[in-house]
């Protein structure tokens, strides 16, 4: 696909070269532009925020009890089939997302090869300057936190099925916690700019609901981030045992 | 007022670029911040060295042909303001400016603070127009725009093609410049019927130019002349998706 077959001219009886009127590759050559890779990490993303929203909301059984707790990881592991397929959608999501992550980057690099001397930022925030590191941080935590208390290989006293246990003996190692606080404070700064500007991504925007989109996203994130902080830390001060 | 200056000085588009530094001396509060470079090009004149170059047109922010970086920020410190409307009062007396061209690898650097900015020409000649025929001017109330549509448009048409916003954002980005183009033409009935192809092809030369891809860090919306906001690249990037899925052939 050569740039000139890009050019619209008179000739093109639609406009558009000939592969691209095909579903599939009309998919593709979407995402071959840098718009299209966004819109794939708004999605992509949109998946990560509804996930974690949720998982946070799961895990606060832990404050109703090892019983409660442990009867909800049974539930979430009683249909593998479904289990398996979440799983797969979420991998899926996290490896486009990266993957995306690193060739808008990587354009975005390229796009200024001699930098400024002096650039001071005016309007963007610490989060969205943040975002091209705080997503391989997590990113790395996410494998951490996998190995941790899903498979156990990075547990001290890993036990199959009592969630309860492995989430007390978890924490009570000081600087694990420490790891899952600081992580949830680099989740807090990726989704106040990443829940909010995934809209504008796709173009979900408009001067009657922009701000609610804006305090949305700042709400969603600030219980997040506090919700998830809440275990290791009454897990420490003996809240939770 | 006096100044200290440190200004990129390039001979031409090979040869690597620094900066210098310059005395402004005599300046007055109400020069506008190209009248206070002329003045230092005299005095450079006078001395018998190249002056700095850097473009200029209108000088009252409306062509676009100005554009610089003062102290880290595209056209300085005034929003809404392009570099030729910036005047010395903005600055204290004994202060230093550091002064450097827009940097991007879709403009390079020609001499000085002089940049090609062709790369923008090219994403208008992908689609930024529209295809009619012309003859008579019709009547212009014959084909009905309601006001807030009308001003709408005129907010994205506003746009001077300065190149402020790929300069200012950290990843490059022409996306408010071609989303003001887009923009405009897709909110007007003349636009309609070569909407879904305009957007395609201008992205598609956007990204073809080398221009990075937009994060919403809204640093070029902060630094436009013009104050262009960026709902207009979400707008884009909604013309965008429903091209990709608009049954073809509009």
């Amino acid at each position: 696909m050569r740039p000139a077959d890009r050019i619209v001219t008179p000739s093109n009886r639609d406009g558009l070269p000939a592969d691209e009127r095909e579903p599939l590759n009309a998919l593709f050559a979407i995402y071959h532009s840098l718009t299209g890779k966004k819109y794939a990490m708004a999605i992509t993303g949109f998946v990560g925020v509804a996930y974690v929203i949720l998982h946070m909301l799961g895990n606060l059984q832990v404050f109703a009890g090892p019983t409660k707790l442990n009867a909800y990881g049974a539930l979430l592991r009683s249909n593998t089939a479904l289990l398996w397929a979440v799983r797969i959608i979420l991998l899926a999501a996290v490896i486009l997302h990266s993957m995306a992550a690193y060739q808008l980057a990587r354009a975005s690099w390229k796009s200024r090869p001699i930098g400024y001397i002096h650039w001071r930022p005016v309007a963007s925030t610490y989060a969205s300057r943040a975002m091209r590191w705080s997503g391989p941080i997590l990113g790395l935590f996410i494998i951490y936190h996998l190995l941790h208390l899903t498979t156990g290989a990075a547990h001290p006293d890993f036990r199959h099925g009592d969630v309860y246990h492995n989430v007390v003996t978890g924490f009570h190692v000081w600087y694990v916690s420490a790891i899952y606080v600081v992580a949830m404070l680099f989740l807090g700064l990726h989704l106040y700019h990443g829940a909010w500007s995934m809209f504008l991504s796709v173009g979900i925007n408009n001067p009657t609901f922009n701000g609610l989109i804006r305090g949305i996203a700042t709400f969603f994130t600030i219980i997040t981030v506090i919700g998830f902080i809440s275990i290791p830390i009454a897990v420490l001060l003996g809240v939770i045992s | 007022m006096n100044l200290e200056l440190y200004v990129w000085r390039q001979s031409d588009a090979r040869s690597p670029g620094g900066m210098v530094r310059y005395e402004a001396e005599d300046i007055a509060p109400d020069m506008s911040f190209l009248e206070m470079l002329d003045v230092v090009n005299l005095k450079q004149i006078e001395n018998g060295e190249e002056p700095i170059a850097f473009d200029s047109d209108c000088r009252e922010g409306i062509c676009g042909s100005c554009g610089m970086m003062i102290n880290g920020v595209a056209h300085g410190p005034l929003r809404g303001a392009a570099v030729c409307q910036l005047h010395m009062r903005s600055f204290k007396n004994g202060e230093t400016i550091h002064i450097e061209p827009w940097r991007s690898r879709a403009f390079p650097v020609i001499k000085d603070l002089v940049v090609d900015r062709s790369a923008l020409d090219r994403i208008i000649q992908a689609g930024g127009y529209i295809s009619v025929s012309t003859g008579g001017a019709p009547e212009a109330n014959t084909i009905l725009v309601s006001k807030q549509r009308t001003d709408l448009a005129l907010d994205a048409a506003a746009c001077i093609q300065c190149g402020a916003c790929v300069a200012a954002c950290p990843n490059g980005s022409a996306a408010l410049f071609t989303a003001s183009k887009v923009s405009n033409l897709a909110l007007l009935p003349q636009g309609q019927p070569e909407r879904n192809r305009r957007v395609i092809s201008m992205v598609a030369a956007m990204d073809r130019e080398g221009f990075g891809a937009c994060s919403m860090h809204r640093e070029c919306e902060a630094v436009c002349p013009k104050e262009i906001s960026v709902n207009f690249i979400a707008r884009m990037n909604w013309e965008r998706l429903r091209a990709g899925f608009t049954r073809f052939g509009e």
